[in-house]
């Protein structure tokens, strides 16, 4: 029997190797307690599938992306720019992440500076291993022909018109998917975005998780599934303050695939 | 046959036509106090886009029943033009329905038509006026509609209803009057629906019908120069700006944020990367963001005046929705205010952009712009594709870099990335830790 692996891009370089493709952890995947079990999902995912992958572990820095939406130019630019001496020194060509922040600033905006990689976020990755048949469903697991539905990561879904990937994904798991009123393109924000994640809400009514959690419970999904840190902390917290976090789970797409391979 | 009447209208057309210049004059400047930006890549994908978004109404059509009455109100607006242009000719040459005898049966269905739509118009401007006034939709009534914009919403929702009765008011007289012989009228057929007014003017004497026919005759006609000058003052620009808004819509996917490649050139001196920036820095470097109106692209100034206050973007921003000060319309509706502003003190030999004030302040507080989520939904939900977003930011790198003004636990998260390389206060040398409990874990 042998543990899963999580290689470095400074371990596989040290044996004159380089992986197929580099997974980007993200701050939210290497820091936050919850997120960190979807990064640990998705590599169990990568090892059972045998995926050729690394990370950057203690290399890895935040791409930047709140100090840019907060208006710090600067500091975005810092960042960027030491990840992208990073990656190109390892001379990186492919980049998978499980954040679509992430997934957004690599992919569109390091290119001006430099940085030009194929950026997938890990919805397609798992639908493309989906359609390959490389991850095997078994689709009896908890999932099974229960109510399930998709919240939309503004960064993913208007920012990059990613709608479907995440859908089929879910939809493999032999489930019933059921959407909000406010989907895909009109999709709500779940708060978080533009650097919100990291300041108090301006004085208003309502709270925006709130506003989109109320939408999601009344779907009368079990399940809420996202695909992005920030989206799973605000629901996460709308579910709690809603007091319904025994009956509806909100999990990344990433672990909702493990649990059903049983990883 | 006098020719006072042509005198008249030659002096009308001409003095309308100068006002109009002017006007247009006036805008194109106001809008180019926008920085300079190319944007003409991709010229087959924006003839496209502008003929889907602008020409096709396609997004209109994600709200079905305002898209249905405004689909009417804009192709009657595109074909109601074509008989103005029968008007000027008449107006200038001193005859009667000049194309009528060259048509014949083609001009009683043109007339069909014409009439027909004049009738959806005004339909569409009663339901308008409704939903404005006695429904109350709820975009219609936010605080920034209060005042001068409410007033020019129903403004031109009763010109239009007026100009459309005036049509049909002249249609039905000039009728009755050809079928009774009067001199220069002539029967174009059966026109149905100024045909249901006849009722109203059988009665009447021959003079009295020539009298009302000619004052709708010149009402429609002088009304729609008037209104031609009025658009330019009002949010109703969208008619005509509509169209190279979207051919200058944004391409690139709408996550995007520009690149400020000043910020480049000093990030990379300081990392001691080599640089392609000139040895010598421009004497002036301009301001990092956007405080006025000079600061933006032209584009954002464009799509200020493009925009005709739906708030379709507002009824969609999160922020709003949850009563959030944060308005998106309104922040197109201040960069114009301001452009406007400008403008007005530049021709008065005013201080223009040096009057002391700015976009930024005395118009857009930080608190509206703190409270943007960037989640796009502003610049998806517009009609013609404005961008709400790209200004809100802007504005941001402003207060961040000259200002230092962010609010303080944004301070704290540009600290920790700093200090940290994450935005929340973690060793660096934790970031890898994840990986230690997966890593003991056998596979299944």
């Amino acid at each position: 029997m042998s543990t899963y692996k999580v290689p470095t891009m400074a371990e596989m370089a040290g044996k004159g190797e380089s992986p197929e493709v580099l997974f980007w952890v993200g701050c939210a995947g290497s820091f936050d307690d919850r997120y960190k079990a979807v990064t640990q999902a998705f590599v169990k995912i990568l090892n059972k599938v045998g995926v050729s992958f690394a990370v950057l572990g203690p290399e890895e820095a935040c791409t930047g992306d709140p100090a840019r939406r907060a208006g710090n130019e600067f500091l975005f630019q810092m960042q960027a720019v030491a990840n992208i001496q990073v990656m190109n020194g390892y001379n990186i060509k492919k980049v998978v992440t499980a954040c679509p922040h992430c997934f957004n600033t690599i992919k569109n905006e390091y290119p001006a500076l430099g940085g030009k990689y194929e950026v997938i976020h890990h919805s397609q990755f798992l639908q493309q291993l989906i359609n390959e048949g490389k991850v095997a469903l078994q689709g009896g697991g908890e999932f099974k022909g229960k109510k399930i539905t998709f919240h939309d990561s503004c960064y993913l879904g208007r920012a990059n018109n990613v709608y479907e990937a995440p859908r089929d994904v879910i939809k493999a798991l032999d489930v019933e998917l059921v959407e909000m009123k406010r989907c895909k393109t009109k999709g709500l924000c779940c708060g978080a975005g533009g650097a919100q994640m990291f300041k108090e809400p301006e004085p208003g009514k309502k709270d925006i998780n709130i506003e989109r959690t109320e939408e999601a419970l009344a779907t009368g999904a079990s399940t809420i599934a996202v695909g992005c840190p920030f989206c799973l902390t605000m629901m996460t917290d709308g579910v709690k303050n809603k007091e319904k976090e025994a009956e509806v789970k909100v999990y990344d797409l990433a672990e909702m695939i493990a649990k059903d391979m049983g990883i | 046959m006098s020719f006072l009447p042509q005198l008249i209208f030659l002096i009308i057309l001409g003095a309308a036509s100068f006002f109009l210049i002017k006007r247009v004059k006036f805008l194109r400047r106001n809008i180019f106090l926008g920085k300079s930006e190319t944007r003409n890549d991709q010229p087959d994908k924006r003839w496209k886009t502008m003929l889907l978004v602008a020409f096709g109404q396609q997004k209109m059509f994600k709200r079905f029943i305002p898209a249905f009455l405004h689909f009417f109100v804009y192709v009657g607006f595109l074909v109601i033009n074509l008989e103005v242009l029968e008007f000027v000719l008449d107006g200038v040459l001193g005859t009667h329905r000049l194309f009528a005898p060259f048509l014949g049966g083609v001009y009683t269905a043109a007339m069909n038509l014409f009439e027909f739509l004049a009738f959806t118009v005004l339909l569409s401007c009663v339901i308008f006026l409704i939903r404005r006034n006695v429904v109350k939709v709820p975009r219609f009534t936010k605080p920034e509609m209060k005042g001068w914009p409410a007033l020019d919403g129903n403004l031109i929702l009763v010109i239009e209803i007026v100009l459309m009765l005036a049509i049909l008011t002249m249609n039905a007289t000039d009728q009755i009057l050809a079928v009774r012989g009067a001199e220069h009228y002539l029967v174009v057929g059966n026109l149905f629906f100024s045909g249901i007014l006849h009722p109203v003017f059988t009665g009447m004497s021959t003079e009295s019908l020539i009298f009302v026919e000619r004052a709708s005759w010149w009402f429609h006609i002088v009304g729609i120069l008037a209104f031609a000058i009025y658009v330019t003052y009002s949010k109703h620009l969208h008619i005509f700006l509509a169209f190279p808004n979207t051919w200058y819509s944004n391409l690139k996917p709408k996550g995007e944020m520009e690149n400020m490649p000043a910020v480049t050139n000093e990030v990379n001196m300081m990392l001691g990367i080599p640089t392609d920036a000139p040895a010598d820095p421009p004497a002036e470097i301009g301001r990092f963001g956007a405080k006025d109106i000079n600061d933006l692209s032209w584009i954002n100034v464009m799509n200020a005046y493009s925009c005709t206050e739906c708030g379709r973007c507002t009824s969609e921003c999160p922020a709003n929705l949850t009563g959030k000060k944060l308005s998106p319309r309104k922040i197109m509706m201040d960069v114009r205010d301001r452009a406007e502003e400008v403008g007005k003190s530049l021709d008065a030999g005013g201080k223009g952009l040096e009057d002391g004030k700015s976009l930024l302040g005395d118009y857009i507080t930080k608190e509206e712009l703190n409270a943007c989520t960037s989640c796009n939904a502003c610049v998806e939900a517009c009609p013609v594709n404005i961008d709400p977003l790209a200004i809100i930011l802007d504005m941001r790198r402003y207060v961040a870099m000259e200002e230092s003004g962010t609010p303080q636990q944004w301070n704290a998260m540009f600290q920790n990335m700093e200090t940290s390389f994450a935005p929340w206060k973690f060793s660096p040398q934790d970031r890898f830790n994840w990986a230690e409990q997966v890593k003991e874990e056998e596979i299944k």
